[in-house]
């Protein structure tokens, strides 16, 4: 009997076959690369779990979320909050409260949102995400408004105090330390949702996905398993935003609005929201374009813009898609 | 005791009276038709006792409790499942993948976000059984959209078995598909339900098919029941024979011309 090979990619062993090399690089890499380049990969890894939570919804149960900044957002104020009003520095206790936070405020919104699909969902997500954003730009004597909240580094401890960041050298010893707590933190946000995704509620929710009525014919309760995917998602996304905070030293508003709803939007889908590992390539290509993009031009947008739709047009699966399928022909030789 | 009564059940759609006043009951193991012209009610009514449309007014008594105010998912739960006219599967996974799925729900084990799917091998094991009754065992990691029609609609019907439903609804399983198949897949779905005892009820247009595998059929037109009866009492019926041949006579089901 052959393998199963379902369409969301190549086998277990496969899959772990290319993971292993790739982790053993990334833990390497600090090692050969300057500095910034090192910085650069974190929020691309950042930017990865963020991608993984949304494509849960996406991928996975079919709900295009263009809200997905307000959960971003909530785990990045969530650890500003604690810094500027109880000064804490502990990133154990910023994980630990902020997911408490996005995890209720997921709740409420998802509670609402799911309620409705297609475009009724969209727009409900996108106009939950506005609230917050209106709420952090106009509570400015809360939120620093448009200044924003500062989240120095310098205060930061990692490990529950083990690691902290005074003294000489103390940018690099940060740039390198938290690589490796940002990249072990992906690795088990990878392993967590691989696990959920092909678990029997994963099915269930790709079950969803391709029919919603034969589902509830099965006794699949439809609305309660959006939720609960939403609240996943959504937690792998504040915790995305969580991490990012101390990386980007300052949180504002535009963190919450809904261009970057849209950002990961297009990392999902760049990397190929029908595959488990789009979305992670998508976040770190994506990030690399922006940032050469924005220190190429002042027109970056368009740039951006321009390279974005020709990568779509021309990898309609995105680029892990596109290279399975490539890679399937090359197999049938 | 009936496994399902209904009672003075009805659903218009404006001025069409798509099921009109339908009091039927159906008893344990029984093996029940229901047939008629097109527009009949036949595919509504079976919409009604599973959930998919409302009722206007009346009754569903399921094992003696009342469920016609219950949701689909309650009524899979109580045990009464079906397949579709129209296939309705889960087209980009694999066949082992829905059949597995149907079992997950029915052990409750949907909900569960934190084990692997595949290393259930006791659901493993019945998906396949499951496969094996209903001869799907050498498409097993084929994608359901790539099956003929036949094979979706026996694995239409598998999804609908794995339940383990008390009542099965089998709304047209034989069409849309040859001759020569439509034996293969009534002879396949007949043992598995004969062998397993469950009660069911099928919507069919092939007569042949429905005098040889049922033990009463119900005739309707306009939404109503006409008639109901065992298969010799029906072949025997002009009126029958008339709304469903357009022509009467002892032999009017088993002419050929």
């Amino acid at each position: 009997m052959k393998n199963n090979a379902s369409r969301t990619g190549p086998s277990t062993l496969l899959i772990l076959a290319c993971a292993i090399p790739i982790v053993i690089v990334l833990v390497a890499l600090p090692k050969f690369v300057d500095t910034y380049q090192t910085q650069l990969l974190t929020y691309g890894l950042v930017y990865a779990i963020a991608g993984l939570g949304f494509n849960l919804l996406l991928g996975y149960t079919g709900l295009l979320s263009f809200g997905h900044s307000a959960y971003f957002g909530l785990g990045a104020y969530s650890a500003a909050f604690m810094v500027r009003y109880f000064g804490v520095g502990s990133m154990e206790i910023y994980i630990l409260g902020g997911l408490l936070i996005t995890g209720l405020v997921t709740a409420a919104f998802g509670y609402v949102s799911v309620r409705h699909t297609r475009i009724f969902f969209g727009i409900l997500t996108l106009a939950l995400s506005q609230v917050l954003w209106t709420l952090a730009y106009k509570f400015f004597w809360v939120t620093g408004g448009t200044d924003g909240l500062r989240v120095p580094f310098a205060n930061l401890t990692l490990l529950g105090g083990l690691i902290d960041f005074k003294g000489r050298d103390a940018y690099q010893a940060f740039t390198q330390n938290y690589y490796y707590y940002v990249l072990f933190l992906f690795c088990i946000c990878t392993i967590l949702m691989w696990v959920i995704v092909h678990s029997p509620f994963g099915k269930a929710l790709q079950a969803i996905r391709d029919n919603e009525t034969r589902a509830q014919f099965l006794g699949i309760r439809i609305r309660r398993y959006r939720w609960f995917a939403f609240q996943l998602s959504g937690s792998f996304t504040g915790l995305a935003g969580i991490l990012w905070v101390p990386l980007n030293g300052l949180v504002t508003p535009d963190i919450l609005y809904w261009p970057f709803s849209g950002e990961i939007v297009f990392m999902t889908v760049l990397g190929g929201f029908r595959t488990f590992t789009g979305p992670i390539v998508g976040a770190v290509v994506f990030n690399y374009l922006k940032i050469y993009a924005v220190a190429s031009t002042a027109y970056w947008q368009m740039l951006l813009g321009v390279v974005l739709v020709a990568l779509v047009l021309a990898l309609p699966t995105g680029i892990v898609g596109t290279l399975s399928r490539l890679f399937g022909k090359f197999r049938k030789r | 005791m009936n496994l399902l009564e209904t009672i003075n059940l009805k659903k218009y759609f404006g001025e069409t009276h798509a099921v009109d006043d339908v009091s039927l009951s159906i008893a344990e193991r029984e093996f029940v038709s229901l047939v008629g012209p097109n527009g009949a009610g036949k595919t509504t009514l079976v919409n009604v006792i599973s959930a998919l449309v409302s009722s206007d007014s009346g009754k569903i008594l399921f094992k003696g409790d009342d469920i016609t105010h219950t949701s689909v998912t309650e009524r899979v739960e109580a045990g009464i499942a079906r397949s579709f006219q129209i296939v309705n599967l889960f087209d980009d996974l694999t066949t082992f993948d829905n059949v597995t799925l149907a079992i997950f729900s029915r052990q409750g084990k949907t909900g569960n976000p934190a084990t692997l799917a595949h290393l259930d091998h006791e659901v493993s094991a019945e998906a396949d059984a499951v496969l094996g009754q209903f001869n799907l065992t050498s498409k097993r990691n084929e994608r359901v959209r790539d099956l003929a029609q036949g094979e979706r609609k026996l694995l239409d019907v598998a999804l609908a078995y794995a339940l383990k439903p008390k009542l099965l609804f089998l709304d047209e399983p034989t069409s849309g598909v040859s001759t020569r198949d439509k034996g293969q897949i009534m002879d396949t779905i007949a043992s598995v339900v004969r062998g397993e005892g469950i009660t069911a009820v099928i919507i069919e247009h092939d007569m042949d098919v429905v005098f040889k595998y049922s033990d009463r059929i119900v005739v309707m037109q306009q939404g109503a029941i006409l008639a109901q009866g065992t298969p010799d009492a029906i072949r025997n019926n002009d009126q029958v024979a008339m709304i469903l041949l357009g022509t009467s006579g002892p032999d009017a089901f088993t002419r050929k011309d």
